[in-house]
């Protein structure tokens, strides 16, 4: 069985420890990094990370773009969207096609 | 001049090369192909993220205000301590599927809810780790929102995933469908026109020997020239 984890500032992953995922509070990116990389190693599938903290954290992240596990996935804090999740699809669309075909009237 | 392979210019490496050329251009037809399915499959499944995404941060939005207002109310401990045992636990399991050989997680999850008692489950409490005395209803509603955005959010995590996956994997095609039909198959075409045209000039130069040979042959056995 595969456990789902979730990375972020205290105040906005709180709530989804009722709903049975498991929760990290992270300081800094540094701390979310060690984090990250811990959840990796052991049986977590899914890891949702606030953009808050995703954002200094873009290196260690594309190094697991291309594993098949943890998906990784960025979802906004308390403080609101960031919009960096919406522009890794983006970018993901122009890694494909080389143009950004979804994008374009938005 | 500069795109011909290092090779002799002999029948025997023209007809290696020509079957080089025959598999180089069947691997260039099939890759593309699989690009073409490759690049349908993803716009699909990254239109179905980018809704999902929209969706999500729209519900995760939602229940960070109602949680916001729910710890506005109450103190930090409390809030803490309602949420401190879970008493919904989620149980992933995750199969791989094979999307053109390219291999994607598929994730199915099934809740599973410590101690419920039949009132609750039956009004949908289920998810709520706390009793309702001491926390705000905001809290509720937050819970509530995330408890609904369960389902979605695996699914996000399954497509986008997947569109990462396949962004890859589309990127690697192409780069081989492009060195294929830039770079060898060019060379490998020119290699055999330079060769044919090496061949065919050899070809001449013997011939233009044999004439010279045969008239110096007649030359002597007739002795054309004295007798003029």
């Amino acid at each position: 069985m595969y456990k789902i984890g979730v990375i972020g500032d205290q105040d906005s992953i709180l709530g989804f420890k009722a709903i049975g995922m498991s929760v990290f509070p992270a300081e800094g990116s540094e701390q979310a990094g060690a984090i990250l990389e811990q959840l990796a190693r052991e049986d977590y599938a899914v890891v949702y990370i606030t953009e808050q903290i995703a954002k200094d954290l873009a290196d260690v992240i594309d190094r697991y773009k291309d594993r098949l596990m943890p998906a990784i996935i960025l979802i906004p804090s308390n403080q609101g969207s960031l919009g960096i999740g919406m522009r890794n699809v983006q970018k993901s669309v122009e890694r494909a096609i080389g143009a950004d075909i979804l994008f374009r009237d938005a | 001049m500069d795109n011909i392979l290092n090779v002799n210019p002999t029948r025997m490496e023209m007809t290696k090369l020509k079957k080089r050329l025959a598999v180089a251009r069947r691997g260039h037809k099939l890759l593309k192909d699989k690009r073409d399915e490759l690049m349908k499959i993803f716009l699909d499944v990254v239109r179905r993220n980018k809704e999902l995404r929209e969706q999500v941060e729209e519900l995760l939005t939602k229940a960070h205000q109602s949680f916001l207002v729910a710890r506005a109310v109450m103190s930090v401990p409390v809030v803490e301590e309602a949420l401190m045992f879970p008493k919904q636990t989620v149980e992933l399991s995750v199969e791989t599927a094979n999307l053109m050989s390219v291999t994607v997680p598929r994730f199915s999850y099934a809740t599973a809810v410590a101690q419920t008692d039949d009132a609750d489950s039956a009004l949908g409490w289920d998810i709520f780790p706390y009793g309702f005395a001491t926390t705000s209803g905001d809290l509720d509603a937050s819970m509530q929102i995330l408890a609904s955005a369960l389902p979605l959010m695996l699914e996000l995590a399954e497509s986008e995933k997947t569109a990462q996956l396949l962004a890859e994997e589309i990127e690697k095609t192409r780069r081989r469908v492009n060195a294929l039909e830039h770079v060898l198959i060019p060379q490998l075409t020119e290699t055999i026109h330079y060769i044919t045209m090496k061949l065919e000039e050899n070809e001449r130069g013997n011939i233009t020997r044999l004439m010279k040979v045969k008239d110096m042959m007649l030359e002597q056995t007739y002795r054309y020239r004295e007798r003029m």
